[in-house]
């Protein structure tokens, strides 16, 4: 699918980190950029990181302008992404919909239901009748929990991880990006205050222009340029069940807790709730978060409650203080920002790698992207979109 | 299972426990400047390896428990009352960085 070439001396862009950001970056680099002499350098393999470690939802459903603006760049590369990279990625628009369980809930999301439609996003409310007949699974009645109804985003759906990876890798790799895999970045070169280099276990690679795309790991990159960010690590646990017949043709989350779940073609209930909630790289969380999610599970579709887990599996989240990305310049010449995904990655891999893309080659942000800049924390413009203050572990 | 040995109430497990991260942030003088603040809110170190932090016996004693953990292996060298000194184990351990 892609060549294991050799690095060259020097690149016109390094982009470190091949995982489905890095992968979307090199790709959107060589397609609207023409910038063709590119290397992706990545420790492990492509497509073995978070790209692989996700639940594979993909929505739009922000209230912010600028989440709201660049999720539906997203969302809407999503919906050409099999066409543009000749790739089945299984983009699957099989909707997204977020439970709510009380009247201010419901009213805080009829707001970003209308936040989201009068930024041009698809948003539906949802009555309980209307429910029953599209997730007819669910526990209306719970006592604690009662449903009251849903927000719906129809466009929103699933999309087959790997196969992300797979897309753009080739896609960028046939356009002459060089992917070069098991080969781990130890330290970045700053001359005169601009990043010319990498220092990596293959050699020395120079490059005109360094990206990171790291996330999980952000932290660890950033420090070999000396940067410290408002970033901390977090695993977060995800869980697949044996495969059953066809019980869920949606996604649904739960309101009242955190938890969300699908089912995979394969018939695997793909499901996943909150972080642990202290720092870790471990790629592997501990028993009282799966209880929890667990229970959230129970409470809105105790039907699942005798199927077998058949795996489960931590992956490390780039935590922000403010819940929302960068996709920025660094304050060192020629070193570009890519991270702080928090746990929402995945859906915004290709709007990501587009921005980034943009932001490299111009040597300046797209408007999608201008908000998610490391400043922003100092000039009090975060993006609370949950409005909980710098406490990243309940981002 | 992080099992955290409060210096209150002995080893309880983590489900106890909320977690209240980077124990290393002093709080600036009121007076202090605009970076100094930015620091103490924003900036960490968020290092692979040895971590100093802070968890809230809320489940207990409802005491804040600084805890030395690596952020690698899970594994916990010490813990101690807020206003002890605690130490990062000497030799390097596997993970640590």
């Amino acid at each position: 699918m892609w060549r294991d070439p050799e690095p060259k001396p020097q690149y016109d862009v390094i982009i470190i980190g091949g995982g489905g950001h890095g992968l979307a970056t090199a790709y959107y680099l060589a397609k609207e950029h023409g910038i063709t002499n590119v290397a992706v350098i990545e420790k492990g393999w492509i497509g073995g990181g978070n790209v692989g470690r996700n639940t594979t939802i993909v929505r739009s459903n922000y209230m912010f302008p600028a989440n709201t603006h660049f999720y539906e760049k997203s969302m809407k590369l999503w919906e050409g992404l099999e066409q543009d990279f000749n790739f089945n990625a299984m983009v699957s628009q099989r909707g997204v919909i977020n439970l709510f369980h009380s009247d201010p809930q419901r009213d805080a999301f009829a707001r970003r239901g209308n936040a989201m439609r009068l930024a041009g996003v698809d948003a539906e409310f949802l009555t309980p009748e209307q429910l029953k007949e599209m997730v007819p699974i669910l526990d209306f009645e719970n006592a604690r929990f009662p449903i009251q109804g849903g927000l719906l985003q129809r466009r929103g759906g699933t999309v087959r991880h790997d196969a992300v990876a797979w897309g753009y890798a080739r896609g960028a790799d046939s356009r002459g990006v060089d992917i070069l895999q098991n080969c781990e970045v130890k330290d970045i070169v700053v001359e005169g205050g601009a990043a010319v280099a990498v220092e990596t276990s293959r050699g020395t690679i120079r490059g005109k222009k360094i990206a990171m795309a790291v996330a999980g790991h952000t932290s660890q990159v950033a420090k070999m340029a000396g940067i410290e960010l408002p970033i901390e690590s977090h695993v977060l646990q995800a869980f697949v069940s044996e495969g059953i017949k066809p019980l869920l043709d949606t996604v649904v989350t739960f309101g009242a807790g955190h938890f969300y779940i699908s089912q995979s073609d394969k018939g695997g209930l793909v499901f996943g709730g909150d972080l642990d909630g202290y720092n870790s790289y471990a790629q592997r969380g501990n028993l009282p978060m799966m209880e929890h999610v667990m229970a959230g599970g129970m409470a809105i579709m105790p039907a699942i409650g005798r199927v077998r887990l058949l795996r489960h599996w931590g992956g490390v989240m780039d935590m922000s203080f403010d819940g929302s990305p960068f996709i920025c310049k660094t304050g060192i010449d020629c070193l570009y920002l890519n991270g702080g995904w928090c746990y929402g990655g995945f859906k915004a891999t290709p709007a990501s790698g587009w921005c980034f893309a943009h932001t490299i080659a111009k040597d300046a942000p797209h408007k999608l992207n201008e908000a998610f800049t490391i400043e922003r924390f100092r000039q009090g413009r975060m993006i609370d979109e949950k409005g909980v203050g710098p406490s990243p572990w309940i981002q | 299972m992080h099992r955290i040995d409060c210096p209150w109430c002995g080893i309880r497990d983590e489900a106890e426990f909320q977690y209240q991260g980077d124990a290393t942030k002093v709080r600036p003088a009121p007076d202090a400047s605009q970076d100094a603040f930015f620091d103490y809110v924003y900036k960490r170190d968020n290092p692979k390896g040895w971590h100093t932090e802070w968890w809230h016996h809320v489940g207990g004693c409802r005491q804040w428990v600084k805890v030395v953990r690596n952020t690698l292996t899970h594994e916990i060298h010490a813990t101690g009352a807020p206003a002890e000194k605690l130490s990062l184990p000497r030799k390097k351990k596997r993970g640590s960085k």
